[in-house]
């Protein structure tokens, strides 16, 4: 094993313990709390009347439409963390360094095309 | 560190000791204490009295044995499941709540040195961001599986508010990376030790304040707390998604969000703060240490006190307010910070 993995290792021993810890949480509860159940306990709550029907109903469009602008804007954000770290060691380097500034700006430009045709088009109105 | 002269065992003994003195006893200590912090801080600020029944014999301590009482009567009551078809999913996501809310605290630098990290991998703030992203399964899990239409507006809710600031914090982050360089939590640390202009030290928070607004208004909105709990509006939903939780999993998704607090501190702490840095101390003796460290809890602390002030103190926005805020205002301002943060540094650098 590399000196350059331990850091994963460390990580994969508090995700384990984690795991743990938050199902042994919810055992202990199982163990010692009470277990009295009945039809009307078991209903969902529904402000006290009876539930009608389940809640496995149709939900608005936007959301999705929330989640496809989430993955174009998250993705593009996150190839931008490369670039960022590298910047101050890339802009001082001679014939290399304008390439590096105006690239950022072509890369947020259409970053912000996108965002600017999408507030267009109305697709960030909740109305 | 040696311990037995095996690199992966000695590995595995120093994060599981880490992980107890920096996750458990810090962190969690930290976040038990937030539990009782909250509700006497609202009672302040209500002009109320607050918690104050639980007592050891006669002795009441302003009400600080709530936060060992009720974990005790959390964990004697039922822990329902309701009516639903997937009661495994309902009762797995709270444990998907506390995992990545615990688990994002292996790579914050708590002193200087590998020593006060459990984990020092390079990527830093990227596995933040992967492991704190996750948290949204547990909500729109536990949402789904409580098969009750007030959870599902909450979870449909969150879902949509959470990965709507996800991108706005990511944007607004990379302002530091430029300036110190580096994703790895403790070299932007290490960069925030000097000073500029012969006095003010190099804190993220003075390079770069627009970034650290736009990180903290999005970290809450993360987080889902007032006044951006558009997700568990007791007002309009009951309680959002955890209307069917009862008993220790609704424990543990409260103990969640308040570990998210001290996570919110801890990492605005190590990028706009200084982390444990202290301006104009330097070395490494053990003492000048226990100070760094000292510096970072007191730092982690203001920054929790700031998210209850302002959880107690602002009105709570409307759902199509917290869209607008994110994709409109938040989104675009980091962008234009990104662009001015690289003109001005192409002009500090180059000429």
């Amino acid at each position: 094993m590399l000196q350059s993995q331990t850091g994963y290792v460390s990580i994969a021993v508090v995700s384990v313990v984690v795991t743990l810890m938050g199902l042994a949480i919810l055992a202990i509860n199982y163990v010692l709390g009470p277990r009295r159940q009945n039809a009307v306990k078991m209903a969902t709550f529904e402000c006290g009347s009876d539930p009608i029907g389940g809640a496995r109903n149709r939900f608005s469009v936007k959301f999705y439409l929330v989640a496809i602008f989430f993955i174009v804007f998250d993705i593009e954000s996150v190839f931008m963390y490369p670039w960022a770290s590298l910047y101050r060691e890339m802009i001082v380097e001679p014939g290399f360094g304008m390439s590096t500034f105006v690239e950022m700006f072509v890369f947020v430009g259409i970053l912000g095309a996108g965002l600017a045709y999408i507030w267009r088009r109305g697709a960030l109105d909740w109305d | 560190m040696h311990i037995t002269g095996n690199l992966l065992l000695d590995t595995i003994l120093m994060a599981a000791v880490k992980m107890v003195g920096f996750v458990f006893v810090f962190v969690m200590g930290l976040a038990t204490v937030l539990t009782w912090t909250e509700r006497k801080f609202s009672a302040v600020l209500q002009n109320r009295i607050g918690p104050n029944r639980a007592n050891i014999g006669k002795m009441r301590a302003g009400g600080l044995f709530h936060m060992i009482a009720d974990p005790i009567k959390m964990l004697t009551k039922e822990d329902f499941t309701p009516d639903t078809p997937n009661p495994y999913l309902f009762r797995i996501a709270p444990v998907l709540a506390l995992i990545p809310a615990l688990l994002v605290f292996v790579v914050i630098p708590f002193g200087p040195g590998d020593n006060f990290q459990i984990s020092g991998v390079d990527a830093g703030i990227l596995f933040i961001f992967g492991i704190a992203s996750l948290n949204v399964y547990s909500s729109v899990i536990g949402a789904w599986a409580s098969n009750n239409k007030w959870s599902l507006m909450g979870g449909l809710r969150i879902s949509a508010q959470m990965i709507s600031y996800e991108v706005a914090i990511g944007l607004s982050l990379c302002g530091i990376f430029m300036i110190y360089g580096s994703v790895d939590l403790q070299q932007i640390v290490i960069g925030q030790g000097t000073t500029f202009w012969g006095f003010i030290p190099a804190w993220g928070i003075f390079l770069q304040p627009l970034s650290f607004i736009l990180y903290l208004t999005c970290a809450i909105a993360e987080n889902k707390r007032a006044p951006f709990d558009v997700g568990e509006a007791e007002a309009e939903l009951t309680a959002g998604w955890w209307t069917e939780y009862s008993a220790m999993g609704f424990a543990v998704l409260a103990l969640s969000e308040f570990i998210e607090v001290v996570m919110i501190g801890c990492l605005g702490t190590t990028l706009f703060l200084g982390g444990w840095q202290i301006p104009g101390v330097q070395g490494s003796t053990p003492g000048i240490i226990v100070l760094q460290i000292g510096a970072f809890i007191l730092k982690t602390l203001i920054l929790v006190w700031l998210q209850l002030t302002i959880r107690w103190t602002l009105p709570r926005f409307r759902y199509d307010q917290v869209m607008r805020l994110g994709w409109r205002i938040l989104l675009p301002l980091a962008l234009a910070n990104l662009v001015l943060t690289g003109v001005v540094l192409a002009v500090i650098d180059r000429f």
